[in-house]
């Protein structure tokens, strides 16, 4: 083992990235370690990426990990600890709840309808050659009391991992959280222990894989009788795709028809029946990624 | 702190500078909220004995400071580094009238952008100005060298920049806890050659400035904080900040000479450094500063052909830099598989009132000057109704120019927040009003300074401390500022919302929207009960994905091949905007739980 040990701790915001951070370096201190903490706070807590490089030993220089150099790396959400396996060593420990956050990002491609998230896959960790642990953080820190144990939970995976004193882990996460949850934060822990000193195997994800796409594509025409058009600007508003708008003449008009998903609420909603959409069913294949 | 905190305590950089502020007798602090910069006058706040503010924007934090200087009182202005381009005015003349007690201006720079607008090197700003730079390196010089920075202030009569970056003020690292300096009343001396800056003053204190600046060099040189390292004479690294870390760890056998009180350049002290070494290197963050005044010297260095200049150094650019250099062997390369980017940008919270009035101004086609704040997200589809964001304030002046330039055939609408709008806002309103300029202000107010966490400002009513202050009124500002269209809209009512800026647009001159929804994370949680989509009732028409709501997610069920949508109740603040977007009227209230109170959110129509 190199005389600095490094962990890297990765979620989202709002799930207690950070909180995890803090509670690491602080174990680190009281077993008489220096210790250094990065991350990155501000516009990231909005849902974004969030990180904490905790590095301890006897004397710490960067407070950054490098790349392939983390020693453990814990991440509350699966697609995130994908993200970052980059810094995690070749033979490092893995450890990663199965809780899948999808970003609203993931949702934008309304006309392949791909999601961009990584489906719930262990299979993708194979070829890992450390310790891999997927567990149902959140399922297990629901039954402790809170969802919000989810870090809680993990740390105590971790733990199993490093040769800190459990009663210098538990002392202080009790410092750490509020009075009335540090009961169930020490009950979150120790299953987090059970688990991670449980043989590994293949956890069941929190929800089925997720489908990329429909089996069938949405392909559709408006047309819009311009001789019926009188301009009052619905079907332009309320367009999901932003597909419409008025033309000089204040007639709807297409303005996007390649964004057209055929939803229908333009000619659900004109007063006029000015607006038809005729479907092209054309039976395309589902297998995008 | 309590008396029974431990010596040694893991503090973040920011808390570090504010736990050395503390030691030092600091007693007056002020500052406007910024990334990274935010949690040093947050941790001062804590600490009995110092007057801490939330100024309204940072040129007024550094004419607090300096006032409580020159009236005795050691003082911290602490800002965010484009913060110093609002109080530049300030401090570069403050440099020609020195201070009375110590005066320490900390710079929080944000290399890499992680929450700003550009990625400007502050360390210049030591050089504009002509007033000495401590660069710390981790926690424990983050507060050792706040408290030189006060002494070095006293004794050369100079304000002194303080700067840090992310990885300094938001990592942490173990410091040794004091004890708190008694802070000495040197009182307000009156000495106007010294402090009034008339231009025959001025002039006399230019060239005090100067020769000032000679004897910081030479204090400079045999400063403790500028530390050399002699070891393997084959390679000699000069490196501040962060990247001094970096370089310990990729070079632990290379001399290096730590520069922490980098300007004025310790030039006697780097020649006898650089005398000592074969091959001369220079890591440094961003600009090449301290490359550059070595060349000027002529000295032959290697820098900038190795390490860039944009962006963040990370252990692993300044390792790769060492191996171009011919100084390090590539390491084999680490043998993990790269993953598929997945795109996870930051996201206006679910229930952000801030979301639908950018629907809105997208509907209308509107040319939308954005500004500083976590709105500025709405740039970003699916909202993506925002066409200019800068520089704190600027959207009004911009909306004026957008709207004199002629060029845009729609309506030119403003919009900020609350904050922004008392920091630097208001005056741009103003010239609005006097020149005629018909445009459209959006204030979004949500009552606090959301972005960086949600610190109260002049229209919140509280002090930094949470005592109770003058809560400035929005509409009477307006008003007063000669406003005479303004109107106040709940923006969770999408119709209104959006009649609102549509009857704005069309005034012929001036017209201001204020939205009125507090933000739903800080200073309180606001949650009502979770709504829920009907499965069966869900045409996947996607109205309401137009939101970007983060608790809006596709499930596995389509309908005419479009998925469905389905509610995290989780995340669903219960805000009732998706309701009201929802065209079949599928997006229900959650079964088994009381209807929240005081709205009727079920309406299908917007």
């Amino acid at each position: 083992m190199p005389s600095t040990h490094s962990v890297l701790v990765v979620g989202v915001g709002g799930q207690g990235v950070v909180l995890a951070g803090n509670i690491l370096a602080d174990v680190a201190l009281a077993a008489g370690f220096d210790v250094k903490k990065s991350e990155v706070h501000g516009m990231s807590k909005r849902g974004g990426i969030v990180f904490s490089h905790v590095r301890y030993g006897a004397a710490v220089h960067s407070p950054l990990i490098g790349g392939g150099e983390a020693d453990a790396l814990v991440a509350l959400e699966w697609a995130e600890g994908l993200r970052w396996r980059s810094y995690l060593r070749p033979d490092g420990v893995f450890v990663s709840g199965t809780a899948q956050i999808v970003p609203p990002a993931a949702h934008l491609d309304h006309r392949r309808w791909a999601r961009a998230y990584p489906a719930f896959d262990r299979a993708v960790l194979a070829d890992h050659r450390g310790p891999v642990h997927t567990v149902d953080a959140l399922g297990v820190a629901r039954n402790a009391g809170s969802a919000s144990l989810t870090n809680t939970v993990l740390l105590g995976v971790l733990a199993v991992y490093l040769e800190f004193p459990h009663d210098v882990w538990e002392e202080t996460i009790v410092r750490h959280v509020p009075a009335r949850t540090a009961e169930m934060n020490v009950r979150a822990f120790r299953e987090g222990l059970a688990l991670g000193r449980a043989p590994m195997k293949l956890e069941p994800a929190r929800s089925a894989p997720m489908k990329s796409a429909p089996a069938r594509r949405p392909a559709a025409e408006v047309e819009i009788t311009a001789a019926w058009c009188k301009g009052c600007d619905i079907c332009v508003r309320v367009c999901p795709e932003h597909c419409l708008r008025l033309n000089d003449r204040a007639i709807a008009e297409v303005a996007d028809a390649a964004a057209c998903t055929g939803c229908r609420l333009c000619e659900y909603l004109c007063p006029d029946f000015a607006v038809t959409v005729r479907r092209r069913t054309a039976a395309a294949p589902a297998g995008t990624p | 702190m309590s008396a029974t905190a431990p010596a040694r305590r893991v503090l973040l950089g920011n808390q570090a500078v504010a736990r050395g502020a503390y030691e030092a007798g600091v007693t007056v602090a002020a500052g406007y909220p910024g990334t990274p910069s935010t949690e040093i006058l947050e941790a001062l706040a804590r600490y009995e004995g110092v007057y801490v503010e939330w100024s309204s924007n940072e040129k007024v934090a550094l004419d607090v400071a300096l006032g409580a200087s020159l009236g005795g009182a050691r003082a911290l202005a602490a800002m965010k580094h484009v913060g110093v381009n609002v109080a530049a005015d300030t401090l570069l003349s403050a440099a020609y009238t020195g201070v009375g007690a110590g005066l320490v201006v900390v710079s929080a720079d944000d290399p890499g952008m992680h929450s700003s607008q550009n990625e400007q090197d502050n360390r210049l700003y030591a050089r504009f100005a002509g007033i000495p730079l401590l660069e710390p390196a981790d926690s424990a010089e983050a507060k050792a060298f706040t408290a030189a920075a006060f002494e070095l202030s006293e004794a050369y009569d100079t304000p002194v920049l303080l700067r840090t970056t992310t990885r300094i003020s938001h990592g942490s690292g173990v410091v040794e806890i004091g004890e708190r300096r008694r802070p000495a009343r040197r009182g307000f001396r009156r000495d106007p050659a010294k402090y009034v800056m008339l231009p025959a003053h001025a002039r006399a204190r230019h060239p005090i400035l100067l020769d000032r600046l000679d004897r910081l060099a030479e204090e400079a040189n045999t400063s403790p904080l500028n530390a050399v390292e002699l070891r393997d004479p084959r390679i000699g690294v000069i490196t501040s900040g962060i990247a001094a870390q970096y370089v310990r760890d990729a070079l632990p056998e290379a001399s290096v000479l730590r520069l922490g009180f980098s300007f004025p350049p310790p030039l006697r002290c780097i020649r006898d450094f650089a005398a000592a070494v074969d091959r001369l290197f220079v890591v440094e963050e961003l600009e090449p500063i301290v490359e550059d005044a070595l060349r000027a010297a002529g000295l032959r260095v290697e820098g900038k052909a190795y390490f860039p200049r944009t962006g963040e150094l990370t252990p692993d650019l300044v390792r790769e830099g060492f191996v171009r250099a011919g100084v390090l062997t590539a390491a084999a390369s680490p043998p993990v598989p790269a993953v598929r980017a997945m795109p996870r940008p930051p996201v206006l919270c679910p229930g952000c009132p801030h979301t639908v009035p950018f629907m809105a101004l997208r509907q209308l086609g509107a040319a939308v000057a954005g500004d500083i704040g976590c709105y500025t997200l709405a740039a970003l589809p699916p909202l993506a109704a925002i066409d200019t964001t800068l520089a704190m304030g600027s959207s009004i002046g911009m909306a004026i120019g957008l709207a004199r330039s002629g060029a845009p055939g729609g309506p030119v609408v403003a919009a900020l927040g609350d904050s922004t709008f008392l920091h630097s806002g208001m005056s741009a309103l103003l010239d609005a009003v006097y020149n005629r300029t018909p445009i459209t202000v959006l204030i979004l107010d949500n009552g606090t300074t959301a972005m960086t966490g949600g610190q109260p400002h002049p229209a919140t009513g509280r002090t930094i401390r949470g005592d109770e202050a003058t809560r400035t009124d929005l509409v009477a500002l307006c008003r007063a500022l000669g406003v005479e269209w303004i109107r106040v809209v709940d923006p969770y009512d999408i119709g209104a919302t959006h009649r609102a800026l549509e009857a704005a647009v069309a005034y012929p001159g001036v017209s201001v929207v204020i939205t009125n929804r507090p933000c739903v994370e800080a200073p309180v949680k606001i949650r009502r009960p979770p709504f829920t989509v009907a499965g069966e009732a869900c045409n996947a028409c996607q109205a309401c994905m137009a939101m970007g709501c983060p608790a809006l997610l596709w499930t596995d069920e389509s309908y005419e091949g479009r998925f469905k949508v389905s509610i995290d109740p989780a995340l669903c603040s219960g805000c009732a905007i998706c309701p009201q977007l929802c065209p079949t009227g599928a997006i229900v209230m959650s079964p088994r739980e009381p209807a929240p109170r005081g709205r009727d959110g079920a309406s299908a129509d917007a």
